[in-house]
This record gives structure tokens, C-alpha cells and sequence, in this order.
């Protein structure tokens, strides 16, 4: 596999000037000629397809919820950072580069990340053009609040709904052009694998939800912007709907899948209440802005909050991290979180938790404005948990958020797969071993709006050879694939739910796999998936037929997927022998427990070439190099 | 506790569909409604029965996808609260529990509880938008917005389309979700080139789609999880008629 | 369905509220006026007779309002039933059991308090103003004609029954009317709910008065 990652040289500052310039075009007559597959509808795909669409191009675009609107984008809540500097608190595009590139413990691509933080204000721009509702100042200006791994207020937000209110300009941009007719929408529609043709991607299969027809869609390029694996652990932030069938089916078909071992763990998400537990949700970061993160000092201490005087408590963010307190970035504070409960100091049922108190910005700044800050995040927390925060302090528990790892691609954006694009989460580029909060949205914009539409005209152009058409026989065969496929999990016919060996897998993931890994656990892990995957397609059963509406049987699809990729993952995260960003192995940390770097040996990204079924994957490797931002142990004391 | 749901279930599209009584028994109060469903369709799944599907995925109220009727109310009858919100401790042991789909000439039921609603995104795709093509951005800052018209305009762009107004209007009226959105567009400077036009093409496509008319009682501004309110059908009916008398040439 | 739609607005569900609202703001006048006119009856028969001798002075004014006043109610009511029809065509199916959550009784009950408005409006035509169905009509003795007709209870307690209804009607009709013409304001709303309120109280209230006073042998 090459890894040519094509980054320009020359000064950061001047890389992507001078690449968008040397960078061939479609001309605007021939653009719609061209027809773009996007699969996935939320901030990257969902930009990504309007502003093709708007260019000229002809679009398809696929997502699996019933409407584009509904992308899990939607419920990212706390903001977008972008360098506007409005604040004059000292911004910049380099500070930007320079705190991603720290907040991501190195291990991300420098032309990248500065790239993206460079078209960050062109983002707040367009959004405000469009009709984003952001938070304004007395005068008209925009208003900006702080996020984790950053000491500049830097984030512009729409209340508790950043996410949405950005999807939702997306979305708005994408319908215009579904009615100008630009752009064909295809909603309820789950893509099952990659039709790739003398090594082009050059379309895919889909499964058209309602009537369960499976279906071929060519085109002359593929993008695929369909979020993160977070749900290979079961329980995790993501919507119950997210799966990486998209990503692994490209990985299979030969795109390399970088840094799977990457994984994000949020610091506040409410605990889980019992076994009967869906999904986890997320208490916005923007919380810790006001809320102080405390446990008590004691060990098993049962005491109600308010009964645990000052000094028997333990605000250990600010205690270990004095600089950036309970700003800490999201790795770290959630590693915090773990040890005070190991340490058996957690708070709650079953001791899986700890206080983010918000007595003391109440007494300051006053229950009103708490709740114009954050009023929407108390009420879901209340509807949640039945405790009202303004009076009993949140608990709050780590929980599985986001996935840094993904499809590698180069400076373009493209995969190792020639016409294969993938945006947004589902790429592996900007945020390295650690995202820092409010940076998602604005990788997923500016991949859609800022980078693609460049970068995959330099593409088309230079694109040669015959138009092919569904009747091409990899079509053909891939459909039948993909029929085969479910004509098998239907006749399984076996006793156990679809969901019962997903939460087993999940378990199997989070525990050895989560927060913290070691070598024996991991080792656990490889021995026990390929044991959970072969009962799988012995003893699952899924009701119904294929052809209509069935819900057991998109589950099961994406359980088979992620069965495969938990193994890599778990792979990875065992040959990674190195504790960096959110993966954090327990072997090799510091003496105060932070995660402890190898760069003599990893300071590269790990891309996973699928080597066929029951062989195992080949580990290729991309070195990067920090010119611009040297090597350093992190701090942020 | 221990619950009898009545259920509806139907096939697909053309199957007349019907009621179905189902026990269930053993329920946490801390279990979230859909969680509870979950349960049932483990159990039924284990027994051989098709499960009974039902709209959901983020499952923390905002991406709009879930939504029943719950004993004959949208959302179920906690205030401001999406289906995926609504926790069993709002219910007591041996109750009975009607669930039925949104019910619309606009929203056909694919399955069960699943209801097709594109309906909303032909609205959207009509004239729901600022034309905005990428890149033709001026400074963020360069658009004043005063303070308390951007949170007016939040608080009508806060809709997450899950139609619950639809399904609690007698009239199947989808005019807080169209409001809602001429609203949030509308109190913006950005919005304002479009104004006029948006709403009359909103409007018409909103009557294409055979949703019924407003008659101002107020259901939906009470079902909306999002507290949407009604005055924003008043905002829009104020744009429609400027949009309908004014002289153009 | 097509991508746009290309309905005219002029034809929209919402233009047709509009005509609606102003023929019911047109109907609401009429009802106030009427029913201030009607106060002379408490000043004895001269008054109130040469108030209708007035009215009746100018043929043709007569009955441009007569003609005007028939097209505005006949307008509110073909518009209406269009409406209805195509709002009991957009949920055929209805709900096991629907639980209201905020609508009143007044807003839930327009469909049958028109209606029965309506028949009473015929009623009142042929009773009070045609005769026709009146036991002893002049055309000349308005007050007469009042005490003479309410003297009947049945008759008295189908008007009050009517303007019951007709309460209703106003009421919700009233803040139909401004949401629909857009004319909320949330500065003045309270203001201006209470003034409609009061308008349509007083107009109930002294519109049930008159029967109640002939009956209670005030008026006689």
C-alpha cells in the first residue's frame, strides 16, 4: 500500500494557497457531467453535497435516517471553534494549528490540521450568511465562550444546539439544491458496499430501506462522509443508527484504515442507570465553563453531596491541572474521572461517577444566568436522571464520544482507493490521538465546504478512461454479494437477538479496550471477538424478509461489520505500544499517570491494509513529521 | 412495574393494520420509553415474533427521528419532552399504554410505527433556505444581528422537524413546522431578501402535500418537544399577506 | 408529488383563512353593532321603533348592507367547509383515543357552533325581521315584535342557547382572527385579549338580556 499523503511544502502558512493554485479544474460547462456519490448527510456530507451542487456537479447523495436533517451532527451541542480572534485575546490561525496539534498528542498530519485552521473563520462566515442563529452580544457581534484544551475563547455556539443549528444551515443548502434539482436525495437508503472498478472507486450498492431493493448507483467519484465507529462499543454517544458498514466495506475493497485504536471518551456524559441502557448521553463540554468536577476526599464516602463540607472534597482537575482546571482536555479529565473511581472515590450507583457542581456559578453569577447558559442541558439532565441540577450536583462518567481513527487519506482528502473521499469523522486526518471539544464540527464543515470542492475537481480532471454503467459485471457481482449476504443472516435462524451480541461485543470493547488497555487485556480481546463473531453467524437470528422494512436486519448487517473492525481495533490499539491521546496504555505513563508518548517508534499513523478473511490485516505506515510544531510531552498544568 | 401496551401494527403502506395487546412486564422506571420498546422486542424476537418497529437514533431528543402517540398524545403527555425523553417513571404499575403512528394523509405508515416524512423536507427544498452559495460569505461580524433577534430566531429555529405538531393537530396542520422555520429565517438581516418569496413557496407546498389548515387552537404549540410557539403561525400569516398584497413589477 | 409545488397563493389554505378571518371580523362588527342597536329596546317602544323606521329609511343602503352582510356570512361559511373538508382529508384515520392537551372547548366546537349559528340566524331572520314564523308580526312595531316573541319560552331559551354558542364562537374566533391576520403582538397581547373578551361578553351578556328581561316581565 503507498501512502503518499502529496502535502505541500514550503511555509505552513502558504501550503494550501499554493496547492488550491496548482490544483487542476473542471470547467464549469463540463462540471455536470461528472456525477459525485456522497454517502452520509450530516456537517461534512451534507456541505459537501450542497456545494457540489451548487458548483454544477451531479449529485446523489445517501443517508440512512428518513430525512438529511436528522445526521447525528445534529446533536453535537456545545460549538465550533474558528480563530476569528473577535475576542483580541491573543487568536490565530497558528494557535489554532498549534493547540490541535498539541489537544491531538502529535499524531496528526501538520498541513492538515493547519489547513483547517485556516478556513475556520471562513466557516463562521458562511454560516452566519446561511442563517445560523449563533449567540450574539448586546451589540449585534458575535459571542464566543471557552472549550477544553484552549486558553482563548475561541468557540462560537447557538445555545446548546450548535450542531444542529450548523446541520441544519447545511441541510437547509442541501434541499435548496435538491429542488433546483442539482442534487437527488436518498433518504432511508444504507450503503452496503463500494463497487470499485480497475482500481476506481466508481460507485455503490445500497439497500433502499422501505422496500429492501438492493440497488446500483456509478458515479465518477465516491465520498464518503458517514461518521465514526464509536458505536462498536455498544454503548456509546453516537445515535443508535451510526455504524461503519460505509468505512469497512471501503476498507475491505482495499482503502486503508488508519489509527482505529483512536477512540475519544467524553469526560461528561450522564452514568449509565442499568443493564437496560441504550446509548449514553453527552453533558455538553461548554458544562465545565461553570461546573467545578469534584468527588470526595474519602474513599466510599455515601454522604449526600450537600452533607460533604469544602475541605473533605477533592476538585481534582483543579488540583492537578491549576492552568487549565476544569478545562483540561477531554482525555485527560476522563482518565482523571477513571482513577478518582478506581481509587473507589466515584459517586453514585456503583461508585461510576463523579460531581460537576455548578453551587458555586450560581452563587456568583445567579440561577438566571446558569440557566440562559445551559438551561436546555439542565432540563435533559433532569428528564434523564429524575435529580435536578440546580440544586443536587450533576454526575457525570466518561463515555465513549468520538472516533479520531478512520479511512486514511492524503492531503486531498482521497483514500488509498483512487475516487474514494472521505470526509469529516470518517477520515482519520485533523485531530490526531485526541480531538479537542468544538473541533468536529469544524472539521466536518471544512472538509465539505472548504477543502473537497477543490480538491476533488483536481481529481475529475484528470480522470481518463470509458463511462461505465450499472451493467458492468464488479455491479453485478457486488449486488449479488450483497444478497448473498442477507439471504445468509435471515437463514441463520438462531436463538440469540441481534442486540445480545452487540452489548457483548460492546462490553468486551470497553472493558479491555476502553479508557485503559494493556497488553494481556487486549490480548483478551482479539481471543474473545472472533469467538463472539463465529457464534454470531452460527446462532443469531433476524426475523422477517428482506425485502421490506426491517429493522433486526440492518442492525445485523452492522454488527457483522463492526465484529470485524472491534478485532482491528483492538489490534491496533496492541501494537500501538505507546500510550498517546485517547489511547492510553496502561504500561507506559508518567509518574503523575499521563499518557506517556514512544515518538522513536510511533510517531506515525498506522494504516491497516485488509489482507482477505481470516488473514491478518498488514500494518503500513505513514511517518509524520512536526516541523512546525515540535515534539514535546504535553502539559497542561 | 408491570405494563399492557396496545401497539399499533401494520405491515407496510397498503395493509389495513390493527391493535395488538402485548404484556410487559418487569419495567425499570429508569428505562426511557424506546428503551422500554427495546425490552418488548427482545422478548417478542425470542418468542419468533417480528419485532415492532418504530423511527428513532439519537435518542437524546434533538435529531427529531422518534415520535408516537402515546395514550393520544404526541410525544406522550410530559411537556417539552421528545418520545426518546420521556422516562417510564412517568407511568405507574398496571397501566395500559396506547402507542399508534403519527397519523397524516401527508405521512403514509411505511411499518408499524414508521411514517414517511418527506413531506417535511419538499417544504424545506420549496423555499426554506437563504441562498447562501459557498464561499460568497461576507465577515461573520459584518452582519450585525441585535441580541434579541437572534434568540427569537433561535428559539423558532430550535424545531427538529419530528412533526409532532402534525400528529397533534385534528387538522393534521403542518403550519408551526413551516412557521417555524419562515420565523427563524425571517428575524435575521440575512433572511430578508427571500422573505416574502420563501413564504408564499412554503406555504403552497405545504398545501400540496394534503396537510390540513390551521384553525388556531393550539395542540401543537402543546405537543411541540421544542416549545415552538404559536405565535410564529401569526408571524407567517402576517409575511403571507404582505407577500399576497404587495404590488410587484 | 413534484419537487415545487405551483399552487397560486391567492388559492392557499392560508389566503383562504384571511377571507375567512375578515368576513368573521365583517360578521363580528355586525353582531356588536346589532347588538348596541338592540339596547334602545330598554328605552322604551318610541325609541327603538324610530330606530328601525331609520334603518329602513333608505331602501338601497338597506339593503346594500343587507346584500353585503349575505355575501360576508356566505362567504365565511363555503370558505369554512372547504377548509374543513380539507382538513378531515388530511387525517382520515383518526387516533384511538385523541387527549387534548390545549385546545378549549370554544376552539373544538367552531364546526358545530357555526352550524347551529347559522340555522339560528335563518330562525331569527324569519321570526324578527320576515315574521314569518313570528305569532303576531307588525312591521312597523319593532318592540312589540321583541316582547311578543320572546313571551314564548321555548323561543327565548333557544335565542339564549344561541348566544351561548355564539360566545363561543367569538371567542375563539376573535383571537382566531389575529393570529390569522397576523396581528399578534406579544407586547399588547394581553391588552388586547382582554378587550376582545370583554366585546364579546358584553355582547352575549346583552344579547341574552333581552329575552331574560321580557321573560322576567322587565320589559313588557
Amino acid at each position: 500500500m503507498e501512502l503518499k499523503s502529496k502535502c505541500p511544502t514550503g511555509p505552513i502558512e502558504q501550503q494550501w494557497q499554493k496547492h488550491k493554485a496548482e490544483m487542476k479544474l473542471v470547467n464549469p460547462a463540463n462540471k455536470r457531467k461528472y456525477h459525485i456519490i456522497i454517502v452520509g448527510s450530516g456537517l461534512a456530507g451534507g456541505s459537501a453535497a450542497a456545494t457540489l451542487g451548487e458548483l454544477g456537479y451531479n449529485v446523489s447523495c445517501f443517508c440512512y435516517q428518513d430525512s438529511a436533517r436528522r445526521a447525528h451532527s445534529i446533536a453535537a451541542q456545545g460549538g465550533i471553534n474558528a480563530s476569528k480572534n473577535y475576542q483580541n485575546d491573543g487568536d490565530s490561525t497558528y494557535r489554532l494549528f498549534y493547540d490541535t496539534v498539541k489537544g491531538g498528542d502529535f499524531r496528526a498530519r501538520e498541513s492538515n490540521v493547519y489547513r483547517l485552521a485556516e478556513v475556520s473563520t471562513n466557516i463562521i462566515d458562511q454560516c452566519v450568511a446561511q442563517g445560523v442563529p449563533f449567540a450574539r452580544e448586546y451589540g449585534g457581534t458575535l459571542s464566543n465562550r471557552s472549550f477544553g484544551g484552549a486558553q482563548v475563547s475561541r468557540t462560537f455556539y447557538a445555545r446548546g444546539q450548535t450542531g444542529q443549528q450548523l446541520l441544519l444551515g447545511a441541510y437547509q443548502a442541501l434541499q435548496r439544491q435538491v429542488g433546483l434539482g442539482q442534487v437527488k436525495m436518498y433518504p432511508r437508503s444504507e450503503m452496503i458496499d463500494l463497487v470499485v472498478v480497475d482500481g476506481r472507486a466508481r460507485g455503490i450498492i445500497t439497500r433502499d430501506m422501505v422496500t429492501g431493493k438492493i440497488e446500483s448507483h456509478v458515479g465518477d467519484a465516491v465520498i464518503l462522509a458517514t461518521g465514526g465507529y464509536g458505536n462498536v462499543f455498544y454503548l456509546s454517544t453516537n445515535a443508535k443508527g451510526c455504524n461503519a458498514t460505509a468505512i469497512w466495506r471501503a476498507y475491505r475493497k482495499g482503502a486503508g484504515f488508519a489509527n482505529p485504536c483512536y477512540t475519544q471518551i467524553h469526560p461528561t456524559c450522564i452514568p449509565v442507570s442499568g443493564d437496560h441502557q441504550s446509548k449514553l448521553t453527552l453533558m455538553s463540554e461548554s458544562l465545565r465553563n461553570d461546573g467545578r468536577i469534584w468527588v470526595p476526599k474519602k474513599k466510599g464516602d455515601t454522604r449526600k453531596p450537600d452533607q460533604i463540607p469544602e475541605d473533605e472534597r477533592d476538585y481534582y482537575l483543579e488540583r492537578k491541572y491549576p492552568s487549565y482546571g476544569n478545562l483540561a482536555p477531554r482525555d485527560i479529565s476522563s482518565r482523571a474521572a477513571k482513577q478518582a473511581c478506581d481509587d473507589g472515590r466515584g459517586v453514585g450507583p456503583g461508585g461510576l461517577g463523579v460531581y460537576l457542581d455548578f453551587a458555586d456559578s450560581i452563587k456568583r453569577l445567579g440561577k438566571k444566568v446558569i440557566e440562559e447558559r445551559y438551561g436546555n442541558l439542565f432540563e435533559m439532565y433532569e428528564r434523564i436522571t429524575d435529580e435536578d441540577p440546580y440544586k443536587v450536583p450533576m454526575r457525570i462518567y466518561p463515555a465513549i464520544h468520538y472516533t479520531m481513527g478512520g479511512l486514511w487519506v492524503d492531503y486531498n482528502l482521497m483514500s488509498t482507493i483512487p475516487g474514494l473521499h472521505v470526509l469529516g469523522e470518517a477520515n482519520f486526518s485533523d485531530h490526531g490521538a485526541n480531538r479537542l471539544g468544538a473541533s468536529a464540527l469544524m472539521q466536518g464543515l471544512a472538509d465539505g465546504y472548504f477543502v473537497i470542492p477543490y480538491t476533488i475537481a483536481d481529481y475529475l480532471a484528470q480522470l481518463k478512461g470509458p463511462k461505465i454503467d450499472t451493467s458492468h459485471a464488479e455491479f453485478k457481482k457486488a449486488e449479488a454479494e450483497a444478497n448473498e449476504r442477507i439471504k445468509r443472516l435471515l437463514s441463520i435462524k438462531g436463538k440469540r437477538t441481534v442486540d445480545s451480541f452487540h452489548k457483548q461485543l460492546g462490553k468486551v470493547m470497553w472493558d479491555k479496550c476502553g479508557m485503559a488497555r494493556t497488553d494481556a487485556g487486549l490480548r483478551e480481546a482479539l481471543a474473545l471477538i472472533p469467538q463472539i463473531r463465529e457464534e454470531f453467524w452460527k446462532n443469531v437470528t433476524v426475523l422477517g424478509s428482506g425485502d421490506e422494512l426491517n429493522q433486526s436486519l440492518e442492525k445485523a448487517g452492522r454488527v457483522a461489520d463492526f465484529l470485524e473492525l472491534g478485532e482491528l481495533l483492538c489490534r491496533d490499539a496492541l501494537e500501538r505500544d505507546e500510550s498517546c491521546g485517547g489511547h492510553f496504555r496502561e504500561e507506559h505513563q508518567t509518574e503523575d499517570g499521563e499518557a506517556l508518548r514512544n515518538d522513536e517508534k510511533f510517531c506515525h499513523a498506522a494504516v491497516w491494509e485488509f489482507q482477505g478473511d481470516g488473514k491478518p490485516p498488514k500494518r503500513n505506515v505513514e511517518p509524520l513529521e512536526f516541523e512546525f510544531v515540535h515534539l514535546q510531552q504535553r502539559s497542561y498544568k | 412495574m408491570n405494563l399492557t401496551l396496545r401497539v399499533w401494527r401494520q405491515k407496510n403502506r397498503n395493509d389495513a393494520g390493527r391493535f395488538v395487546t402485548y404484556e410487559a412486564p418487569g419495567i425499570s422506571p429508569d428505562m426511557s420509553f424506546l428503551e422500554m420498546l427495546d425490552i418488548v422486542n427482545e422478548r417478542l424476537i425470542e418468542k419468533g415474533e417480528e419485532p415492532i418497529a418504530f423511527d428513532h437514533d439519537c435518542r437524546e431528543g434533538i435529531c427529531g427521528m422518534c415520535g408516537l402517540v402515546i395514550n393520544g398524545v404526541a410525544h406522550g403527555q410530559r411537556r417539552a419532552t421528545t418520545t426518546c425523553q420521556l422516562h417510564m417513571r412517568s407511568f405507574s404499575d398496571g397501566n395500559t399504554i396506547v402507542i399508534e403512528p403519527w397519523r397524516a394523509t401527508a405521512f403514509p405508515i411505511i411499518k408499524d410505527l414508521v411514517v414517511d416524512r418527506s413531506a417535511f423536507d419538499r417544504i424545506v427544498s420549496a423555499g426554506g433556505f437563504i441562498s447562501a452559495p459557498t464561499g460568497s460569505a461576507v465577515d461573520g461580524n459584518a452582519i450585525l444581528v441585535p441580541k434579541d433577534d437572534a434568540e427569537m430566531a433561535m428559539d423558532a429555529a430550535a424545531c427538529i422537524g419530528c412533526a409532532a405538531c402534525v400528529a397533534a393537530c385534528p387538522n393534521a396542520s403542518a403550519m408551526l413546522f413551516v412557521s417555524a422555520k419562515v420565523s427563524h429565517l425571517g428575524h435575521l438581516p440575512q433572511g430578508q431578501p427571500e422573505r416574502y418569496d420563501r413564504v408564499q413557496k412554503m406555504i403552497a407546498q405545504m398545501d400540496a402535500e394534503g396537510f390540513g389548515a390551521c384553525t388556531n387552537i393550539g395542540e401543537c404549540e402543546a405537543a411541540c418537544p421544542k416549545e415552538i410557539k404559536l405565535l410564529n403561525i401569526g408571524r407567517m400569516n402576517r409575511d403571507f399577506i404582505r407577500a399576497s398584497t404587495a404590488a410587484k413589477g | 408529488m413534484s419537487a415545487v409545488a405551483t399552487v397560486s397563493p391567492l388559492s392557499s389554505s392560508v389566503a383562504k383563512k384571511v377571507v375567512v378571518a375578515l368576513t368573521g371580523l365583517v360578521l363580528y362588527g355586525f353582531v356588536f353593532v346589532h347588538m348596541m342597536g338592540n339596547l334602545q329596546l330598554y328605552a322604551g317602544p318610541e325609541k327603538i321603533n324610530a330606530y328601525a323606521k331609520l334603518l329602513k329609511a333608505n331602501p338601497p343602503i338597506l339593503w346594500g348592507a343587507r346584500l353585503f352582510l349575505l355575501a360576508a356570512a356566505s362567504i365565511h361559511i363555503i370558505l369554512t367547509i372547504q377548509l374543513a373538508l380539507k382538513n378531515r382529508a388530511a387525517r382520515p384515520v383518526g387516533y384511538a383515543g385523541q387527549a387534548f392537551q390545549a385546545a378549549s372547548f370554544a376552539s373544538r366546537t367552531m364546526i358545530w357552533s357555526g352550524p347551529i349559528i347559522g340555522f339560528f340566524i335563518l330562525f331569527h331572520l324569519l321570526h324578527l325581521t320576515v315574521g314569518s314564523v313570528h305569532p303576531d308580526f307588525s312591521h312597523t312595531d319593532v318592540y312589540a315584535n321583541v316582547v311578543r316573541g320572546f313571551q314564548s319560552a321555548p323561543v327565548a331559551g333557544f335565542y339564549i342557547l344561541a348566544m351561548v354558542l355564539l360566545g363561543f364562537h367569538l371567542q375563539h374566533g376573535a383571537f382566531s382572527l389575529l393570529q390569522t391576520l397576523g396581528l399578534r403582538f406579544p407586547k399588547y397581547e394581553k391588552q388586547a385579549k382582554l378587550l376582545l373578551g370583554a366585546i364579546t361578553f358584553v355582547i352575549v351578556a346583552m344579547n341574552i338580556s333581552f329575552p331574560v328581561a321580557v321573560l322576567a316581565g322587565i320589559v313588557k
